[in-house]
């Protein structure tokens, strides 16, 4: 019963909300271009825009870092060249090519694309996240330094750290790794906690959090090539014997080398499979919850009932793919970490007898 | 497709941020974590081990004192025993000794009695044999008077005497 009745109040507190603000977006919630807004949230973009009132867009600018091959370095904030506008010859391309990237014209009039290495709203927000990362490990480590650690334990925050730590390593990278475990391990526990930290930014709303990070092809691509990296540089022997002449039958391998050949695509699989895993998962579980808080503004336009209900729908459905979400952060994050233990000790594993 | 083609400009910034995070955190980070928290478990390994060791020794310690005591109390019964054992020899032996000393002295007194005796005996027959030599004398002298009298009394005497 006392649940019913909290269902009713939120219902209540929510309805007038929704009506008032149906009638204020209902112009533009008729035409919500859901591929815009979609992937306007999930993809990156030169400025960080936090809201828009009024009709104007309230947005962090950031400097935009791009080489042209006819004309050099071009360093200046992205305010100059929001709305389409034009700023030293470089504006953002509206058209199929290159949408929504910093582009300049070329003498024949066609769309070139400077070398580009803006800070952009992904780039800003992996400095902010790293920075995060950095304050919480470093100040751990602190604390380790300035106590005696036989005879004090930490508490808070740092005892939450350790917590993830040594859960990490003793339940991930131990068993995965095996015996010299010692030696991946801070690389494990960076990109453990590098994903972790991300996705949790990720579902955050507002500024500093909400870049869809570990949901970005280019962010996991790169942990991907750090593990594939670690686990065949490392690799001894017995792990490329492995691969380049398996136990199977010698037709299987030696006029043809099929085995091989499966075997070392299968080098290039696991590590991509893990850059599509996180990937996907994070950016489909930013796309679910848009797409749930998107109900609100297109039933904006079928009437303040049917939208009323529907934003209660969307909005406990919304509170639901959230906790999701938190579960999916450090699911998501400890799976890379297992796996990629997983992989690192195969590459390393010893010749069993017999 | 934008999704799914990684952008060069990220993978440059992502590559250098992600190297940097990884060089700091792998030398200033979580290597001085990881090695005090393994500090700390070999430390409560080695206090458990050690607890372990002094539960032992303190279990041990605490047979030995029961032997210990279990000894003494043995030896103090048999200590007791003895003393007993001792005292009931030595109260043997004492009344033993005051009954020879006893019979010994009484023996003496019995010797010195009987001594006395015949000497007091020796004494009083010479003292009576004195005296009725005396009584004698004088009788004789007082009969001898009357010689009828002296007569009779000798031949009264006499045939005493003879009988």
């Amino acid at each position: 019963m006392k649940r019913i009745g909290l269902l009713l109040l939120m219902v209540l507190m929510m309805l007038p909300l929704e009506v008032f603000s149906g009638e204020t977006e209902a112009t533009a919630a008729a035409d919500l271009d859901m591929q815009e807004y979609l992937f306007g949230h999930i993809g990156d973009a030169y400025e960080w825009h936090i809201t828009t009132v009024n009709g104007r867009p309230v947005s962090i600018p950031l400097p935009v870092i791009v080489r042209s091959k006819t004309t050099g370095w071009h360093i200046f904030s992205s305010h100059h060249i929001e709305e389409g506008e034009e700023y030293e010859g470089m504006f953002i391309s509206q058209e199929e090519k290159y949408n929504g990237k910093v582009v300049e014209r070329a003498a024949d009039g066609s769309l070139v694309r400077p070398f580009d290495i803006s800070i952009t709203k992904n780039v800003f927000s992996l400095i902010i996240n790293s920075t995060l990362i950095l304050l919480l490990v470093l100040s751990t480590a602190r604390w380790y330094r300035r106590h005696d650690v036989l005879k004090e334990t930490p508490k808070g925050l740092v005892g939450i750290m350790e917590m993830l730590i040594v859960m990490v390593e003793d339940d991930v990278i131990k068993e995965g790794v095996g015996k010299d475990y010692k030696r991946y391990s801070p690389y494990l526990l960076t990109a453990f906690f590098f994903i972790f930290i991300n996705n949790l930014m990720g579902i955050v709303p507002i500024f500093p959090g909400g870049a869809n990070l570990t949901g970005n092809i280019a962010i996991t691509l790169v942990l991907a090539v750090c593990t594939f990296l670690a686990v065949n540089l490392f690799g001894n022997r017995h792990y490329w014997k492995d691969i380049l002449w398996p136990d199977v039958p010698v037709f299987l391998k030696a006029p043809l080398p099929l085995m091989p050949l499966i075997e070392i695509i299968g080098m290039f699989t696991k590590p991509f499979s893990l850059m599509i895993r996180l990937f996907a998962n994070i950016m489909a579980g930013h796309c679910m919850l848009l797409g749930v808080v998107a109900v609100i503004f297109i039933t904006a336009k079928m009437g303040p009932v049917i939208n009323g209900s529907l934003s209660v729908i969307a909005v406990l459905f919304g509170v639901f793919m959230d906790v999701l979400e938190c579960l999916v952060a450090f699911l998501q994050a400890y799976v890379f970490t297992m796996l990629s233990a997983v992989f690192i000790g195969m590459s390393r594993q010893e010749v069993e007898e017999g | 497709m934008s999704l799914v083609t990684p952008d060069f400009g990220l993978l440059v910034w992502m590559t250098v941020i992600f190297a940097i995070l990884f060089f700091i955190l792998a030398k200033f980070g979580f290597p001085i974590i990881t090695g005090m928290v393994n500090k700390r478990s070999d430390y409560i390994g080695k206090s458990l081990e050690s607890a372990r060791e002094a539960q032992r020794k303190v279990d041990a310690l605490a047979d030995e004192q029961k032997r210990l005591i279990d000894e003494t109390k043995r030896e103090q019964s048999r200590i007791l025993n003895e003393a007993a054992q001792t005292r009931d020899d030595i109260l043997k032996e004492a009344r033993q000794q005051a009954h020879t000393e006893a019979e010994t002295i009484l023996a003496q007194a019995r010797e010195d009695i009987e001594a006395q005796r015949e000497t007091a005996l020796r004494d009083v027959r010479r003292q009576v044999a004195e005296l009725s030599v005396e009584v004698a004398e004088k009788l004789v002298r007082g009969s001898l008077s009357d010689d009828e009298k002296a007569e009779e009394l000798i031949g009264k005497l006499i045939d005493e005497a003879a009988r």
